[in-house]
């Protein structure tokens, strides 16, 4: 049953400085799972823990409670083994590095060979629709470019899991339109899973095949929202269905944020 | 090396070419005694006259200066690296760093000449190679600290070692820091060498020839081994300019030209 899942998550906790006058319970009582290909989006009040979701996900922070297994594995193996590929909302790449070689750095770390690195990094930019930028330094690229390469960068080593938290966030309207579409057939090529992070509740529908929406803290997973979305183009974002998936994604929201 | 043509090196000098042309104008109409500030013409010919005294002394106040910058350079950027590596030698190097910038180092200089003997080039190089540690230490651990926490967390991921951390986000981003920190020290070091000469030890040091050129009031023979100072401490930025042309490179210029 498990090995059906890539995410499994069943009554999660993180408390923060545990047992001090200043814990902080930024997680209770959480639970998940997510069947492989799946799009989940993660939605909730500002401030709720969706970061910290991930954190733990990723296994960059270890739960104070619960069980969390990816692909079968905990979460420090699953990052051990690489099954994670993450993308944050600052692009987070190296400024002293070309845009092709911060799409090498994990594959470099992999061990890949440089002929080989050179090459699966040039199909990544490809793919984002980078190739003539490969030789470009991060500050001679736009925002949307620069968080493009964080992308390629992080799908290049084919990671089971895609993890991005609220990565269109610092984006103008007109690019994260466009990124979003461009994610949307990233991910339909490459097969991956994605857990996305967001505040935005047209992103979360017009991306997702599922809605996850977030309690307050100690936050929970309140309400699960499947998206079905005739076609995933960007003049589905103009339909009577999408309209009403967003509407019920909101309605779900606030009912939640007023518990 | 684009910058360093025509177009950059022309003003300042055409500037410092002025500057002294002015220099020597001003004392020769208003013609002061010549022992309170010897002209520029006056300064060259007593260089000329003195010229292997001089370069006998820059050599040696050279060789103070060159391994006093190698060794306090040397020391701050590794303490650094250990300083933000473990934990624990930050609690408790940081604080002994501190302490010994709070000593007025320049000032210890004679005990210093007692310690480590007055003729021996080693009580001149602990006095350099204390001044140019701590800037040197301070701005590296700034760099290999003050990076993006989620370039840090994104490395975790990729399950790579802190000592991978450390080579590949934390060296490359403390570069300019260290750098701006060598820029620094290159003339800190030029200040340091000639001050300890001061207080006595060797005859054959620019230090020692200022002193005693100026105590029998022959200020032009003085101002010459100012001149031979002012050279090794200008010559030493511009060694450390290069050397942070060649290891930031193309990235330096890429970010500077957009």
């Amino acid at each position: 049953m498990a090995q059906d899942l890539v995410l499994e998550i069943a009554g999660l906790e993180k408390t923060f400085n545990p047992g001090r006058a200043n814990a902080v319970t930024a997680i209770s009582e959480l639970d998940l799972s997510v069947r492989p290909r799946e799009f989940v989006s993660i939605i909730g009040p500002s401030g709720c823990g969706k970061s910290t979701l991930l954190r733990l996900v990723g296994g960059l922070i270890d739960p104070t409670a619960g069980d969390l297994s990816v692909n079968g594995r905990s979460a420090q193996e699953a990052r051990l083994a690489r099954d994670y590929g993450m993308v944050f909302q600052a692009a987070g790449l190296l400024d002293w590095r070309t845009a092709v070689r911060n799409v090498e750095l994990p594959l470099e770390l992999m061990g890949w060979s440089k002929f080989r690195r050179r090459a699966r990094a040039k199909e990544m930019l490809e793919l984002v629709d980078l190739d003539g930028f490969a030789s470009h330094y991060p500050a001679e690229l736009s925002g949307g470019m620069q968080q493009r390469v964080s992308i390629a960068r992080a799908l290049s080593f084919e990671p089971s899991l895609l993890l991005m938290d609220e990565p269109f966030g610092a984006l103008d309207e007109m690019t994260r339109e466009y990124m979003q579409t461009e994610l949307l057939k990233i991910w339909r090529e490459t097969a991956t899973t994605v857990i996305f992070i967001t505040h935005s509740i047209p992103e979360a529908v017009f991306l997702s095949t599922r809605v996850a929406v977030m309690s307050p803290r100690p936050a929970r997973i309140a309400a699960e929202i499947p998206i079905d979305l005739p076609e995933r183009a960007p003049q589905v974002r103009d339909t009577e269905e999408f309209f009403r998936s967003v509407s019920l994604v909101r309605r779900t929201l606030r009912s939640v944020e007023h518990e | 090396m684009k910058r360093l043509r025509g177009g950059t090196w022309l003003p300042p000098a055409v500037f410092g070419a002025g500057a002294l042309g002015l220099w020597e104008l001003v004392l020769w109409a208003t013609d002061p005694e010549g022992f309170v500030l010897p002209r520029p013409s006056e300064i060259a010919i007593a260089l000329g006259e003195n010229i292997s005294e001089v370069w006998m002394a820059s050599r040696v106040t050279g060789f103070i200066i060159l391994s006093g910058l190698a060794g306090g350079v040397v020391l701050g950027a590794v303490a650094a690296l250990i300083v933000i590596r473990f934990r624990t030698a930050n609690e408790t190097l940081t604080p002994l760093a501190v302490a010994i910038n709070a000593i007025p180092i320049i000032a210890l200089a004679p005990l210093f000449n007692n310690w480590l003997g007055i003729t021996s080039p080693r009580s001149n190089q602990a006095v350099v190679v204390l001044l140019v540690f701590f800037p040197v230490f301070i701005n590296t651990a700034r760099g290999l600290s003050e990076v993006d926490e989620e370039q840090v967390e994104l490395m975790q991921s990729y399950a790579a070692s802190d000592w991978r951390i450390m080579r590949t986000v934390r060296i490359p981003n403390a570069l300019p820091f260290f750098f701006t920190a060598l820029r620094l020290v290159a003339s800190l070091a030029v200040i340091a060498a000639i001050v300890v000469e001061y207080f006595g030890g060797r005859q054959d040091t620019l230090g020692n020839i200022i002193t005693q050129n100026a105590q029998f009031t022959r200020y032009d023979v003085a101002w010459a081994a100012v001149v031979a100072g002012s050279i090794i401490g200008i010559a030493l930025y511009f060694a450390a300019l290069i050397v942070e042309r060649i290891a930031t490179g193309r990235y330096a210029r890429a970010t500077a030209e957009a």
